[in-house]
């Protein structure tokens, strides 16, 4: 996995709460068997109409807005646990979604694909929406070390949470994988307590 | 000191502790189907590591398959390909697999309790949310990311922070016409869909307590639409009923020594729970959904509440609603009596003793999509297919259908659909539809009645 530690990168907002995995990537598109190219369909039906043009209202059509940063309302990523909906954010160009609350799987899907969840207050999270909005290439600062999102245009910052394993984990570009096959021995070893159990 | 029943299942089931970290849970079972494990095997391939305990893996083929013609080669070259890979993955990887015309086959949520590979006190987990289902035998059972796939293939385990508890009592009586899915679906109206994040429920109560395995499957399933990665209920009586006899439960004095240990699988008296709520079944009436969220729902009788918020406003105007709005006398043109959800014998059961004498809206379309093999050869036994035809429907073959639109099964865009399913989100039965949650008895009325209906009204 790839190593995270500091990002600095303008973010397209789209202030909508309770975004579900089904908007991000809709079941239709989970027919690949690799990980790749999901990106093309992220948001499809709310990015295509149904002759595949785009529409001009939605915010990733709007060309003045980039950047790996992605601002979305409250519960982001609620509903199924398609893992391709944290590759379709990967594969568009997103390294941070950040957000006041996130759903339990899709938070574990993010950080086991490189993309860091940022849980931040509501109240931060209306400013930083509000500032992008108006103000396209504003800039945000994020230092997973130094757990700091940061505002560069007024310096407002906030503070977040992250486990300490999953942190170093990003910080190193460790995954689960290689933890728990380099625990094998100790897995025998319950199995065999249980047997006996 | 005194443990909850998830405590209990919980702290079995712990390897070890990362310093700082998270718990390396032991996986008793795990459930695969077709869409969400390709890439795990790719990933092991690519690391060049083995399936760690193949044999603890049961795999099924339902997301992406048709419910029509399923002895056919599948048309759709991607849907194709996807079911062919799973079959090569577990060929070469020695999986159990039950793939389409498979006398087991059926979704993963359904076969696997009827196999009685479900069992109380297990730890089960699949790449599905609604794995939240088997929680109904008081296992601890939740959907895992494709990366969290193919760490059990590696290690048997997952990588876990143990969740908080909380506990949802309904004690009382429900009313006539009032089914296990209405009593989620007023759980997830009162609470809302993002409140057990973070959290495993345990239900409690006598509703409960006398619920069917059937009937406390549909509510644990409908845990992940309140935020919880998982829901269970204690095991008893009626549990080790449904799982003696099964293909895969123990048997004889097996059976016997596994009941005495899962005797023990109850919350503790003085045990605590992270967070309480109670409710009183008398409350609770047939429910349906107006939104876009499985928690906006009302009483079927009820009228659209009011709300000020943007979500809220731009979800009322996908479906074309309006607050203060009846839903009563709504026509309707899809019905799906299906998903890992409602799709068991029970279900059918009472879909058949609803319309039977009576005929099927000509105006509506009606999928009816059992859960298994099992539940057509059940119903077949039980002569429900008779019943079906008479009053106009066609019986289709099993898989997840239109629940989410990714095999033929799809409801056009700008339809109304009620549902037995679990999940109303914008586009999730086909791009441009507009889902109605609501209990197998409701939508049999819709379908028959061509309109949205109160049969405690009409009957």
């Amino acid at each position: 996995m790839e190593k995270f530690t500091k990002l600095i990168s303008t973010a397209t907002p789209l202030p909508i709460e309770n975004i579900d995995t089904d908007q991000i990537i809709p079941a239709r598109f989970l027919k690949a068997t690799s990980k790749n190219g999901f990106g093309e369909n992220l948001f499809r039906d709310w990015r295509f109409d149904q002759n595949n043009i785009p529409k001009e209202n939605f915010i990733l059509n709007n060309s003045n807005y980039s950047g790996k940063i992605l601002l979305a309302g409250t519960n982001f990523g609620c509903g199924s646990s398609r893992e391709h909906a944290a590759w379709a954010i990967a594969d568009y160009g997103f390294k941070v979604v950040i957000s006041s609350f996130f759903a339990d799987i899709f938070k574990g899907n993010a950080l086991n694909n490189g993309i860091l969840p940022i849980q931040i207050s509501e109240k931060f999270l209306q400013i930083l929406l509000k500032t992008t909005l108006s103000n396209p290439n504003s800039l945000i600062l994020i230092d997973l070390k130094e757990q700091i999102v940061l505002l560069k245009e007024t310096g407002q910052f906030e503070k977040f949470e992250i486990d300490s394993y999953k942190k170093h984990c990003l910080l190193n570009g460790f995954d689960d994988i290689d933890y728990l096959t380099s625990i094998k021995n100790e897995i025998e070893e319950f199995e065999k307590t249980r047997l006996v159990s | 000191m005194a443990k909850t029943l998830f405590d209990k299942v919980w702290d079995a089931h712990v390897v070890t502790t990362v310093k700082n970290g998270p718990q390396v849970l032991y996986i008793d079972k795990h459930l695969i189907h077709e869409v969400t494990s390709p890439q795990a095997f790719t990933e092991l391939k690519n690391r060049n590591l083995p399936l760690f305990r193949p044999k603890q893996i049961i795999a099924t083929a339902d997301h992406n398959t048709p419910t029509k013609n399923q002895h056919l080669p599948i048309k759709d070259v991607l849907s194709r390909n996807q079911l062919t890979q799973l079959t090569t993955n577990c060929n070469q990887n020695n999986i159990e697999l039950y793939g389409l015309g498979h006398q087991n086959n059926g979704i993963v949520h359904v076969i696997a309790p009827e196999l009685g590979i479900t069992q109380p006190g297990m730890t089960i987990v699949c790449g599905d949310s609604h794995t939240s289902t088997h929680g109904a035998f008081g296992s601890i059972a939740f959907g895992i990311g494709t990366s969290q796939v193919a760490q059990v293939f590696a290690s048997q385990c997952v990588l876990a922070e143990k969740p908080k508890t909380m506990q949802i009592l309904v004690n009382g009586k429900l009313q006539k016409g009032v089914l296990p899915k209405d009593v989620i679906l007023y759980i997830i109206a009162k609470l809302g869909t993002n409140i057990g994040t973070g959290y495993f429920v345990e239900y409690a109560g006598n509703v409960f307590e006398n619920m069917s395995m059937e009937g406390r499957m549909t509510v644990c399933n409908m845990s992940i639409e309140m935020g919880a990665r998982g829901g269970l209920i204690a095991p008893d009586k009626i549990t080790y009923d449904y799982v003696a006899g099964r293909k895969f439960a123990p048997k004889g004095k097996d059976l016997e020594e596994k009941i005495a240990c899962w005797e023990s699988l109850k919350t503790d008296e003085k045990a605590k729970f992270d967070a309480e709520y109670s409710f009183n079944a008398k409350d609770i009436s047939p429910m349906i959904t107006f939104g876009t969220n499985p928690g906006m729902g009302i009483k079927i009788s009820e009228t659209i509440p009011k709300n000020k918020d943007t979500s809220f406003k731009n979800s009322l105007k996908y479906m074309n609603f309006k607050e203060g709005q009846s839903l009563l006398n709504t026509p309707i043109n899809y019905v799906f009596i299906g998903s890992c959800t409602n799709s068991r014998i029970e279900d059918f059961r009472v879909v058949a003793n609803f319309i039977k004498g009576k005929q099927k809206a000509k105006n509506v379309t009606a999928l009816l999509v059992p859960g298994s093999q099992m539940v057509v050869k059940q119903l077949k036994e039980e002569g429900l297919d008779i019943i079906f035809e008479n009053a106009g429907f066609e019986l289709r073959q099993p898989g997840c259908s239109a629940c989410l639109a990714m095999n033929d099964d799809k409801i056009p865009s700008g339809e109304y659909c009620v549902s037995t399913s679990n999940r109303n989100f914008e586009g999730r039965q086909g791009p441009g539809s507009k889902t109605l949650l609501a209990s197998p008895l409701i939508a049999a009325s819709v379908a028959v009645a061509g309109k949205i209906v109160d049969i405690s009204k009409n009957s």
